[in-house]
């Protein structure tokens, strides 16, 4: 009578015609969408982090919202930016932050010609990018016309549009951001804080998804791309450091997160001797 | 290890604020508004001292002045904790020599990443 599939049943939290195809099924939606892969240690957490999006859309469980994702784009799109890590702080790691602008005074003063630019990839809800924009607004070497480009991505159009507002939470706004900052670079409205227009004008925010292979256009002198590539795999990692190579400016460095390191995932950079931390590109393997 | 005064009139903010504080590794001290911080602050000169705005016998504002003008030595980082969360009220806090400044409410990021802004975790 038993041929297991009872017990199955019986074990489940609720009914459902076929967890793993449903889990299956969300999980290659974010890696279509992103390249990352949630490993078995995450899978416990999916329903923990889509149960929110299920009820906003009225949905009684995750197999509806797997089958609502594969019909409609914009639910798969929802389903994507729930499970991506996006946690940020302002002035996340404030010593490689100084770092950075310290490299690119030493840059302005090697180049006075040309316009600086820094990319910062995998930018979450804009703190990264705003960081440096107010760092910069109080360094004559890097203020005003001196102002290195600004150009902030992520493969969250949610994120983005999050960022371009400007706008952070209590809870938010307190990350990171010394209380000084906070009341010169930002306005209140109710509880939620808002960066100055004039500070998040300085900043070009885009789509873009890295693992696709996209690159903004023209040469930088900073990219930055932190607590991103750990979610991918080692092959995308490679690959997306190696473009990173080849749009950085001779002389230009690269930033990643406190964790992470380019060393055993591809020969293109090796760590800065100038600046502790960052990375320059390999000049025997440009 | 850094010793952190929590003045606060509530209770339960205390309790709350030492729980925090000593998972980071503080060392806690007490008092329920600004003249007992004050003695405190003689007694046992704190590093950092979590201060709430609005409190009987004297307010956050008060004991942060009179910490000012007093003689106590080791000058400890002041970081304001309130409900009083306007632009105006953090201006002033700033103005009358605040290092930091929490909004209530609060949890434990917030502490922590306050505290290390002001060079204390
Ligand atoms: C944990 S946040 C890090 C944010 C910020 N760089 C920092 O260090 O605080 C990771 C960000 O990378 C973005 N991301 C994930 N996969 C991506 C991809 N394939 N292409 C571009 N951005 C991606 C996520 O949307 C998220 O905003």
């Amino acid at each position: 009578m038993s041929d297991g599939s009872d017990a199955l049943k019986f074990n489940l939290p609720f009914e459902r015609a076929s967890p793993a195809g449903t889990m299956g099924v969300l999980t290659a939606i974010l890696e279509s969408r992103t390249g990352q892969q949630l490993g078995a240690n995450r899978a416990w957490r999916i329903e923990t982090e889509l149960t929110p999006l299920m009820r906003d859309l009225g949905l009684a469980s995750l197999e509806a919202l797997a089958v609502a994702a594969q019909r409609s784009p914009t639910i798969a799109e929802q389903v994507a930016d729930a499970l991506l890590n996006q946690e940020s702080s302002f002035f996340r790691d404030a010593a490689v932050l100084d770092l950075v602008a310290r490299a690119l005074a030493a840059m302005r003063v090697d180049h006075p010609e040309r316009r600086l630019r820094i990319w910062s990839a995998g930018c979450s809800f804009g703190q990264e990018p705003l960081s440096l924009a107010m760092l910069f607004a109080e360094q004559p070497a890097l203020a005003g016309a001196a102002m290195p480009e600004i150009i902030a991505t992520d493969v969250s159009e949610a994120a983005l549009a999050r960022a371009r507002s400007g706008r952070y939470s209590q809870f938010e706004i307190q990350r990171g951001l010394p209380i000084r900052r906070m009341v010169e670079w930002f306005d209140t409205d109710g509880t939620d804080w808002i960066a100055k227009p004039e500070l998040v004008r300085r900043i070009a925010f885009r789509r873009m998804n890295l693992v696709a292979g996209a690159l903004p256009s023209g040469r930088f002198d900073v990219v930055l791309c932190r607590n991103v590539l750990l979610y991918l795999t080692p092959e995308d990692r490679r690959q997306i450091l190696d473009r990173f190579a080849t749009i950085l400016q001779p002389g230009g460095v690269l930033v990643l997160g406190a964790g992470e390191t380019t060393i055993g995932q591809t020969e293109a950079f090796q760590p800065s001797p100038t600046y502790r931390g960052l990375y320059e590109r390999d000049a025997s393997s440009v | 290890m850094k010793t952190c005064l929590v003045v606060d009139d509530s209770k339960v903010i205390r309790k709350v604020a030492r729980h925090i504080l000593e998972t980071l590794n503080f060392r806690v001290t007490e008092a329920g508004d600004g003249r007992e911080a004050l003695d405190s602050c003689l007694a046992c000169a704190p590093d950092v001292v979590l201060l709430d705005w609005n409190m009987p016998v004297m307010s956050g504002m008060d004991f942060l002045r009179a910490l000012r003008d007093s003689a106590i030595a080791s000058r400890p980082k002041v970081v304001f904790c309130t409900t009083e969360n306007g632009m105006a009220h953090i201006r002033a806090a700033i103005e009358a020599g605040a290092d930091e400044y929490v909004m209530k409410p609060f949890d434990r990021e917030t502490l922590e990443s306050k505290l290390q802004i002001v060079g204390m975790a």
